[in-house]
C-alpha cells in the first residue's frame, strides 16, 4: 500500500481540498485505524503532546464526541470549547477565541460553526491545523469522508457506485462535501430535491440532478436521504411536511424498489416519518449506527495526517 | 566530514552501484538456519507467533514460518505483521507516513513468545517501536529478535537473537535487501549512502 | 487670496496648457505673485463629484467623520461629495442635513452636499420632509433611502412626484427586500458552491423596471443609485432610448471584480450590491462607455474593524474608495481603452454634478469657471495600502493590489486642498 502523497495540506476546509490519492490515503489509514477499537488498549502513542481544541459554535455533542473519542485514542490531549452566539456578538467571539486559542497553543482547531466560511477566516489567525467539522450550509468533508468510508466497507468500492443524495440540497453542507469528494473518488451522483431547495448553480456540479424519486431509487447503490428541517415550510420551500414527505420521504414501499444490495445513509439526526420511515431507518439497508463509528476512524486518520509528522516547513528544512 | 549524530532522515541508496553480499541461495541457507535455531531454542514451536515488521519484514516471517511448519511437521506456526509507523521516535521529525498493515493472528500475543523478524538491524529504533507497538497489543511471554542482516552502529541497547549475516559496515555505506515478493529477486547488496544535502566527500 | 500658475498641464488629456487660478476662478492671465506648480504630464480634470458617500457623521464617527471621510475624498481628487442619509440619527429633517453640511464646510477638504432621506428612519413609510430640507441652508437636492430601498410602489411615485417642485431627484436603492432576505453575495455558481444565501440580479432589476415606468408615468427624473447588473444596464438602455429622464451610476468596485474573490470568505469583499459576475462586469464598462450608466459614484461605506474582521455573514456590507476610485476606473476604463480623460472627466465630474444640480461643479476648465480641478500623473501606479489611507476605516478590497494614476493635487475654488499626493 504505497501513497505517492503522504501528507494533507495544512487544513482540511474542504472536501475539494482533497486529490483522489488524499482522500484514498485517508480511507485506507482509517482502515488501519479502524482496529485500534479492538484492541484491549484502545490507545496509540502518535499525537501525545500534542492539543486539540474542538471549537464548536453549534451544538454537535455526536460530532464533537466523535473528534474527542479519536483525538484521544491518539493520545492527544483534548480542550472542549462551547462558544455561542457569534451572530450575536458579531464575530468578536471568532477573532478573539481564536487569540485565545493561539495562546494555548492549538496544534490543531476541530470548528464547527454556523456561519460559511468560519473556519476560512480562523484559518488565518491560528498557526495551528483547521478541521472544518461544519461550517453553515458550506461544507462538512469528514462527514462526507465517513460516508465513502462506509460506503466503501459496505460494498467494497465508490468507483462508479451510483449515488442518490435525496433532500434538502440547497441548505446542505453534508450534500456538498458528499459531491465533490464521491465525484473525485469516481461514483456517479445524483441529487434529488423539490426545486425550491435546489441552488441556482446546481446545474455546474459533478452530479446529476432530478426532482424524480422513484425514478432514480432502481437504479441506485446507495441512497443518501439529508435531514429536511420543518422551518423550511415556512420559507416556502414546500407547502407541507406531508407533501414533502410523500414526494421525497424514503418510506418501506420506496425502499423495496431499491436494488437487491443497496445501502440507505443518513447523516443524523433523522427526522423519523419526514424524510425517512422508521422501519428504514431500522432496516438492515442503513448503515446508519456504522456511519459512527466509521465516523471515529476517520476522524483518527484525518488528525494523524495532518498532526502526526513534521509540519511541511520542519520537513523541509530537515531534508 | 564524518557525522556522529543519527541522520534524520532515511539511509538511501543507489543499488545500481552497491555490490552483492549475499546472493539467492544465502539468503535461503540464512532462512533456513534462523528458523531451525528458533525451533531449537524455544524447544519446538508451541507459543511461537512470528511477526514481521512491514515491508520486507513480512515476507521474511512468512518464510521463516513456513520453514519452521516444514521441520516441526505440525500446524502452521501462526505469522502476521506489526506496523511500527505510529510508534516511531521520529514522527516530529519528518513528513507523516502511511500506514502499513498490523495482522495479529486470531490466537493473540497473550502469553506467546513473539519473534520479531525484519530485514535490517541498524540503530535499534524500528525493534523499540516494535516493542511499544507489542505492549499495546497484550503480554507475549516472551520476544525474540530475528533479523537478516545485522550492520552494526546500535544506538539502542538492542540486540538479534538471530542473526542471517552480520555485515560491519560505516556510516557512508547503505544495506539493501532485496526480496522476491517484492523486488523480484532474493540479495543483499552493500553500497554507498546518499550523503545529506548539502555535503560533499 | 489665493493664486496659482498650473504650468503644462493637460487639460482632459489633451494638449498641454497652462492654468491660472485666481480668486477661486479660473482666469485668463497669469496671476501676479502666483505659487507655481510644475504639472508637467499631468491631466488636468475638473474636480470630481460624487454622488454617493457615507461620512458616517453623526453617529459612527468610529468608524469615519466628516473630517476625515472629506479629506479621504480630497486625495481622491474630489472636490464634491454628496452625503448620504444613513447615519444616526438619520438625516430625514432640516436639522441634520444643515449640521452635516456645516461639518463639510468646517472641515473645509471638499464640499458636502447632504442627501437627504425619502422617508421618515429610512422606513419606508412616510415621506420624510423633503421641501424643508431642499430649502435649508443645505439645499438638499438628492433624496435617497440608501442602504434600504423604496420598495412601497406607491410611496415611490409619490417621492417621484413630489420632488418636481424643487428639481429634486429620488436616487433609487434597488433592492427588493423579500428576494434578499439574508442575501449574503451575489446568487450563482460562486454562492451555491461556498455556501452562501444568494441575492439574485432580479431583485435589483424588477426595482428598476418598475421605477422607471413610474418616473415616466409621472414626468419625473429618477436616478439609481449602484447598477450592478447586466439587466440593469439593459433596462436603463431601454428607458433613455425612450426619452425618459433616468440616470444611473456604477461604483468603481463593481467595474473591476467579480463574485470569484468571495471564494476566500474575506468579507472585506462583502457589499451591497453584490460583487457580480465577469458578464456583469463587462456590461457595465461597456455601459459607461456609451453613456447609458451617467456616472461613477464610490459608495464610499467605511465600516470600523470589528465590523468587517468577522465571519462573512455577520459582517458588516461596504467598501471603503474614495481615495482610490480614480485609479480604479483608470485601470477598468482607460487602460482598457474604453475611455479616455475627457470621457473619465464627464462621468466623474460632469455628469455627476448635472445630476446633483451643482452649478460650481463639474466645469469646463476654461476662464470664468469655478477653479475646482485634480491633477492627475496618469503614468504612475500606486500600490494600496489600507494602513495609510486618509479614511478611519481600512476597508478597501484592493490591499497589496497595484493600480494605474495618481492624483497629485486637487483644488477647491483655487485653493489646493492637495499637493504631491498629500493634505495640503
Amino acid at each position: 500500500m504505497t501513497h505517492p502523497q503522504t501528507a494533507l495540506a495544512r487544513h482540511l476546509l474542504s472536501a475539494a481540498d482533497l486529490s483522489r490519492d488524499a482522500a484514498l490515503l485517508v480511507l485506507d489509514t482509517a482502515e488501519e485505524l479502524a482496529r485500534v477499537a479492538d484492541r484491549p488498549i484502545k490507545k496509540l502513542p502518535t499525537l501525545r503532546g500534542r492539543t486539540v481544541v474542538n471549537l464548536f459554535f453549534e451544538d454537535s455533542t455526536r460530532t464533537r464526541t466523535s473528534f474527542e473519542v479519536a483525538a484521544k485514542r491518539l493520545s492527544a490531549d483534548v480542550i472542549n470549547f462551547s462558544a455561542k452566539g457569534s451572530s450575536v456578538s458579531k464575530g468578536e467571539s471568532l477573532k478573539d477565541t481564536a487569540l485565545t486559542l493561539e495562546a494555548m497553543g492549538a496544534d490543531a482547531v476541530v470548528c464547527r460553526h454556523g456561519a460559511s466560511g468560519a473556519p476560512h477566516r480562523l484559518a488565518n489567525w491560528i498557526r495551528g491545523s483547521v478541521v472544518n467539522a461544519g461550517d453553515g450550509t458550506h461544507e462538512h468533508p469528514t462527514q462526507a469522508l465517513l460516508d465513502a468510508y462506509t460506503m466503501r466497507s459496505r460494498l467494497g468500492r465508490i468507483e462508479e457506485l451510483r449515488v442518490a443524495i435525496v433532500g434538502d440540497v440547497l441548505h446542505s453542507r453534508v450534500a456538498r462535501s458528499n459531491v465533490l469528494l464521491l465525484s473525485t473518488l469516481g461514483a456517479e451522483v445524483t441529487v434529488i430535491a423539490p426545486p425550491t431547495l435546489l441552488p441556482v448553480g446546481v446545474e455546474h456540479w459533478p452530479c446529476a440532478v432530478s426532482y424524480d424519486l422513484d425514478a432514480v431509487l432502481p437504479k441506485s447503490d446507495v441512497v443518501m436521504m439529508l435531514r429536511v428541517q420543518r422551518e423550511r415550510m415556512y420559507g416556502g420551500f414546500f407547502p407541507t411536511t406531508r407533501e414533502y414527505s410523500r414526494r421525497y420521504g424514503l418510506d418501506a414501499r420506496r425502499m423495496a424498489t431499491l436494488p437487491d444490495d443497496a445501502i440507505v445513509m443518513h447523516p443524523g439526526p433523522m427526522n423519523r416519518g419526514v424524510e425517512i420511515a422508521a422501519e428504514v431507518a431500522d432496516s438492515v439497508r442503513s448503515t446508519i449506527v456504522e456511519q459512527v463509528a466509521n465516523g471515529v476512524s476517520v476522524r483518527m486518520a484525518v488528525l494523524y495526517l495532518l498532526l502526526g509528522g513534521a509540519l511541511l516547513e520542519t520537513v523541509e528544512a530537515v531534508a | 566530514m564524518t557525522s556522529t549524530h543519527p541522520p534524520a532522515r532515511p539511509v538511501t541508496g543507489d543499488p545500481s552501484v552497491a555490490r552483492p553480499v549475499l546472493d539467492a541461495a544465502d539468503v535461503g541457507r540464512a532462512l533456513t538456519r534462523i528458523a531451525h535455531e528458533i525451533v531449537e531454542r524455544n524447544h519446538g514451536a508451541a507459543d511461537v507467533v512470528v511477526l514481521g515488521i512491514p515491508t520486507r519484514g513480512v515476507s521474511l516471517a512468512r518464510r521463516v514460518g513456513a520453514r519452521i511448519d516444514a521441520i516441526e511437521g505440525a500446524g502452521g506456526v501462526p505469522v502476521g505483521s506489526v506496523d511500527v509507523t505510529m510508534y516511531r521516535d521520529d514522527l516530529r521529525l519528518r513528513g507523516v507516513r502511511a500506514l502499513e498493515e498490523t495482522d495479529i493472528p486470531p490466537d493473540g500475543i497473550d502469553g506467546k513468545v513473539v519473534v520479531l523478524v525484519d530485514d535490517v538491524l541498524f540503530s535499534g529504533r524500528t525493534v523499540r517501536a516494535a516493542l511499544d507497538a507489542l505492549s499495546d497489543l497484550g503480554r507475549p511471554r516472551a520476544v525474540q529478535l530475528a533479523v537478516l542482516v545485522d550492520r552494526g552502529h546500535r544506538e539502542l541497547p538492542i540486540r538479534a537473537d538471530y542473526v542471517g549475516k552480520n555485515i560491519p559496515t560505516s556510516l557512508t555505506e547503505t544495506v539493501h535487501v532485496l526480496l522476491e515478493e517484492t523486488d523480484g529477486r532474493d540479495a543483499v547488496l552493500l553500497g554507498p549512502a546518499d550523503l545529506p544535502r548539502g555535503e560533499t566527500r | 487670496m489665493s493664486a496659482w500658475i498650473v504650468r503644462g498641464a493637460r487639460p482632459l488629456g489633451g494638449k498641454p496648457a497652462d492654468l491660472y487660478l485666481h480668486d477661486g476662478v479660473l482666469v485668463d492671465d497669469p496671476p501676479v505673485g502666483a505659487q507655481v506648480l510644475d504639472a508637467d504630464g499631468l491631466v488636468a480634470l475638473p474636480g470630481l463629484v460624487d454622488l454617493h458617500t457615507h461620512l458616517r457623521e453623526p453617529g459612527r464617527e468610529d468608524a469615519e467623520t466628516v473630517e476625515s471621510g472629506t479629506l479621504a475624498a480630497a486625495l481622491g481628487g474630489f472636490t464634491a461629495v454628496h452625503a448620504m442619509a444613513n447615519t444616526e440619527p438619520v438625516a430625514d429633517v432640516a436639522g441634520v442635513v444643515e449640521q452635516v453640511w456645516r461639518l463639510g464646510l468646517e472641515a473645509g477638504h471638499c464640499d458636502v452636499h447632504p442627501v437627504g432621506a425619502v422617508t421618515v428612519g429610512l422606513r419606508g413609510e412616510q415621506l420624510a420632509e423633503l421641501g424643508a430640507m431642499a430649502d435649508s441652508a443645505a439645499r438638499v437636492r438628492v433624496f435617497s433611502d440608501d442602504g434600504h430601498c423604496v420598495h412601497d410602489p406607491l410611496l415611490m411615485r409619490r417621492a417621484l412626484e413630489y420632488v418636481k417642485a424643487f428639481d429634486g431627484v429620488v436616487a433609487q436603492h434597488a433592492q427588493d427586500p423579500r428576494l434578499t432576505e439574508g442575501a449574503q453575495m451575489n446568487e450563482g455558481a460562486q454562492s451555491a458552491r461556498l455556501g452562501l444565501a444568494g441575492w439574485p440580479a432580479v431583485a435589483e432589476e424588477a426595482v428598476i423596471a418598475r421605477d422607471c415606468l413610474l418616473a415616466a408615468h409621472v414626468g419625473s427624473r429618477v436616478h439609481f443609485c449602484h447598477v450592478s447588473t447586466a439587466g440593469s444596464v439593459e433596462i436603463v438602455r431601454w428607458a433613455k432610448r425612450k426619452g425618459w429622464n433616468v440616470t444611473a451610476e456604477v461604483t468603481p468596485h463593481h467595474l473591476l471584480l467579480t463574485d470569484d474573490v468571495v471564494a476566500s470568505y474575506d468579507p472585506v469583499f462583502k457589499v451591497n450590491p453584490p460583487l457580480r459576475s465577469s458578464e456583469d462586469v463587462e456590461a457595465l464598462r461597456d455601459a459607461l462607455a456609451d453613456g447609458t450608466i451617467d456616472a461613477v459614484a464610490t459608495d464610499h461605506a467605511p465600516h470600523a474593524l470589528e465590523d468587517k474582521e468577522t465571519e462573512w455573514a455577520a459582517a458588516a456590507f461596504g467598501m471603503i474608495g474614495l481615495e482610490t476610485a480614480l485609479s480604479v476606473v483608470a485601470a477598468a476604463m482607460v487602460e482598457t481603452g474604453r475611455l479616455d480623460w475627457s470621457g473619465v472627466a464627464d462621468r466623474m465630474s460632469v455628469r455627476p454634478a448635472r445630476i446633483g444640480r451643482l452649478t460650481a461643479q463639474g466645469q469646463p476648465l476654461l476662464p470664468g469657471a469655478p477653479a475646482n480641478l485634480v491633477l492627475v500623473d496618469p503614468s504612475a501606479r500606486i500600490v494600496v495600502d489600507p494602513r495609510t489611507s486618509a479614511s478611519r476605516s481600512r476597508n478597501t478590497p484592493y490591499a497589496g493590489r497595484e493600480l494605474p494614476a495618481r492624483v497629485v493635487a486637487t483644488f477647491l475654488r483655487g485653493r489646493a486642498t492637495v499637493l504631491d499626493g498629500k493634505p495640503a
